[in-house]
């Protein structure tokens, strides 16, 4: 379905506009460790770009973009998430426990890798899945699905 | 400042309270979210300090920094109830597109029940 | 075993990943789910054998010390509650999987009963009062979702007041964990109980009646109990048995927890049993003006929780351990009642009581899974709803309660009534048409939770010893404390 309306400066706008947006949501994930941001943020702003993209072209048009199943990538979100939460189980370590490596990379300089920056992948893609997920079920005629948990 | 913010929140509960007893369903949702948000400011109003940013960094001051829990409590609250909205929001739209009204319906059974309990009397 | 904890926690969201990567296809999805529910349900065993014998086990997350991280805990009362809740969650499972396809259990139900697993085991474990939030917001999301699995129009009315009701809890229970931590400016349960003890006694006053106002909307006390019975009967029979086995006891298990833990007294307290009694005969009496089997049921809940909170509000060793072993009776009883009303259903496509009759001579076999559940639950020996009434009825004379003793018994006749009206008008009468025919497997799954229930009764010698130290720890918060914040 889409929406009722016909307006090229909106549809030219979307185009324009959710590009940067993806972009945007992932500097908010990867800031996430030291700034404000993190993976719910992000997947939140990518789930905006899903919404515009929508508003652009229906569900049609997102199906083109992501021409994944919302089921597919909440699952493997929620897979990256709880492995990362339990990983340091396995070492020893307690639940959730993160840890870091530092890492130099050229013309960057030295770059901070931490394990907790898995879970907030897990937690981006969790949220795109879910947004994904709410704009085809809401925006076809017939909800067809419950959306998950957060 | 907390005057202030405590104002905001009986506001919020106030209006959120009349409209969650309208009968139209969007109305509900609205008065729920409108609930929600006056539930989440009320915890950062229980936060313990306030201040700049809590991020522990070279030449931040730890006194000087905000509580950082209930901001975090606070986030989570606004997730869930991110999530339940939704799910109520596909809801209604659901009811809508099954009986054509915005309308809170009444039990059936209980009519049935009370219709019986008037008859026998 | 620390690790355990978090494995309880962290397994069944693992599986709603993978069923959810799994998509539309269903063997290997039934295979996930079995496997960790069973997992579940086996760890829970191993952990409450290992609290019972060695005390009690906690878990910090993300490696930060007590009062700072979050902390789950295992104590001998969470770890009945949680073990028996995880075999329902098994045996309702099963049954489910027979019946799927044909109650339209969609593709992702899979998913949410994972989800569901995961919210009570964080729930029953957690340590900490906002985390207790999100286990319990994990697993309402999950039955809002499985409320409305078929998706009728009758199912989505009796959900939305389920999700308003519950929405509007979660918010209550937001503003109290803002004022507990205004107050005491800590989370953590073990902390609270310490920090408590030093507040203005109004204070946490207040504070021990609003977590009764929120637990109470979750346990469905009265007065707060009224959308129980009108959201659950309308799901399908695994959704419902389920949900009428676990999630109002996940309520009771708080209230109990926190009243106990939070604000210690040692007398019986008169607010409580006055919820108790109401809450009793509000329910029964709720139940008798029902012609519906599932609706007469859902009422019994409600009846049956103030048994649990009269335990509870008798505030000694001896009534927390009654209702200790109430709660593991009714887990059991009320799960396979509603599993049996399911069969019913399943024969007459309907449970109203003017379209059933005549069982006993067409299924005779249903009607002996019936008998024995529903004498259970009016507390007739030898069944297991006996055991738990008569420790309960001696610990309240033991104290001199009369007036309660007096109600419970009182709503036993009645709930006895109840069930024989089921009785009477599905079991006996002229024979009606049947529209169906149950299959073996939910049968076999009813018969498994009826020998569950009989072995709580064959085994009351030892499960009373058991709930009287489980109660013994919940009647001395310094166990608990020392538990999680060490020696201290």
């Amino acid at each position: 379905m889409k929406p009722q309306r016909d307006s090229a400066i909106l549809d030219a706008g979307i185009t324009v506009a959710s590009g940067p947006i993806l972009v945007f949501s992932l500097f908010l994930l990867a800031a996430g460790h030291n700034q404000p941001g993190g993976g719910f943020a992000g997947g939140l702003v990518a789930g905006v770009a899903v919404l515009l993209a929508w508003a652009g072209g229906g569900t049609e048009l997102v199906r083109r973009i992501v021409p994944l199943r919302s089921s597919a990538l909440m699952g493997a979100g929620l897979l990256v998430a709880t492995l990362t939460a339990l990983a340091p189980l396995v070492l020893g370590m307690g639940f959730l426990e993160s840890g870091y490596v530092e890492v130099a990379v050229p013309a960057i300089g030295d770059v901070k890798l931490v394990s907790a920056v898995l879970f907030d992948i897990g937690v981006y893609l969790l949220v795109v899945g879910m947004s994904l997920g709410l704009v085809r079920a809401l925006g076809e005629s017939e909800p067809s699905e419950g959306e998950g948990s957060t | 400042m907390s005057l202030v913010t405590l104002t905001v929140v009986s506001i919020l509960f106030g209006a959120g309270t009349f409209l969650l007893l309208q009968r139209s369903l969007a109305k509900v949702i609205i008065g729920l979210g409108l609930i929600s948000h006056g539930a989440n400011l009320f915890i950062m109003l229980s936060s313990t300090s306030s201040g700049v940013a809590p991020v522990l960094a070279d030449g931040v001051d730890a006194s000087a920094v905000a509580d950082p829990l209930p901001q975090a409590m606070v986030l989570t609250a606004i997730v869930i109830t991110f999530g339940v909205t939704a799910f109520l929001l596909a809801l209604a739209l659901r009811s809508f597109l099954l009986t054509g009204s915005d309308e809170v319906e009444d039990d059936l059974e209980d009519r049935r029940i009370a219709r019986h309990e008037v008859e026998h009397s | 075993m620390s690790w355990l904890l978090p494995v309880l926690v962290a397994g069944p969201l693992l599986g709603a990943a993978i069923t959810l990567v799994f998509g539309r296809r269903l063997m290997p999805q039934r295979i996930t789910t079995l496997s960790i529910v069973a997992g579940t349900a086996a760890g829970a065993l191993a952990l409450l054998a290992h609290v019972d014998g060695e005390g009690m086990v906690t878990a910090q997350m993300g490696g930060w010390p007590a009062p700072l991280g979050i902390t789950l805990v295992a104590d001998r009362f969470s770890a009945i509650v949680l073990s028996v809740s995880a075999l329902m969650l098994v045996a309702v499972l099963v049954y489910a999987m027979a019946q799927l396809g044909r109650d339209a259990i969609d593709w992702w139900f899979h998913t949410k009963y994972l989800t569901l697993t995961a919210g009570v085991t964080l729930s029953l474990l957690t340590g900490d009062l906002f985390n207790l939030f999100v286990g319990f917001e994990v697993m309402l999301v999950s039955s809002y979702v499985l409320l409305t699995v078929r998706s009728t129009q009758r199912e989505i009315r009796s959900t939305m007041s389920y999700v308003v009701i519950n929405l509007l809890a979660s918010a209550l229970f937001l503003v109290t964990i803002a004022f507990t931590y205004g107050i005491s400016a800590t989370m953590n349960l073990a902390d609270l109980s310490v920090r408590l003890a030093e507040v203005d006694p109004a204070a946490s006053r207040t504070l021990s009646l609003l977590m009764l106002v929120v637990f109470g909307i979750k346990a469905a006390l009265f007065p707060l109990f009224m959308w129980l019975p009108d959201s659950y009967p309308t799901a399908p029979t695994p959704v419902t048995a389920i949900f009428a086995g676990l999630l109002t006891k996940v309520g009771v298990f708080v209230i109990i927890r926190t009243q106990t833990l939070l604000f210690p007294a040692d007398e019986p307290s008169g607010l409580l049993l006055f919820v108790a009694g109401t809450t009793m005969t509000v329910g029964v009496l709720g139940a008798i003006a029902q012609n519906d089997v599932k609706r007469i049921l859902s009422f019994h809940i409600v009846s049956q929780i103030g048994y649990m909170i009269m335990g509870l509000g008798l505030l000694s060793i001896a009534g927390l351990a009654a209702a200790v072993l109430y709660i593991t009776h009714h887990i059991i009883v009320k799960t396979g009642l509603f599993l049996v009303a399911g069969v019913v259903e399943a024969e007459y496509g309907s449970g109203g009581l003017d379209r059933t009759g005549g069982l006993l001579h067409r299924r005779p076999v249903v009607a002996a899974l019936f008998l024995p559940f529903a004498l259970s639950l009016a507390g007739i020996p030898p069944f297991s709803g006996f055991v738990a009434k008569l420790a309960l009825v001696q610990e309240g004379l033991a104290l001199g309660q009369g007036a309660i003793v007096a109600v419970s018994l009182a709503v036993s006749v009645l709930t006895l009534f109840s069930m024989t009206k089921i009785w009477g008008a599905t079991f006996w009468g002229e024979e009606k048409e049947a529209s169906g025919r149950a299959g073996r497997p939910e049968l076999a799954t009813t018969g498994v939770v009826l020998a569950l229930s009989l072995a709580v009764a064959a085994t009351a010698g030892p499960l009373g010893e058991l709930s009287l130290r489980a109660a013994a720890d919940l009647m001395d918060p310094a166990v608990y404390v020392s538990a999680v914040l060490g020696g201290s």
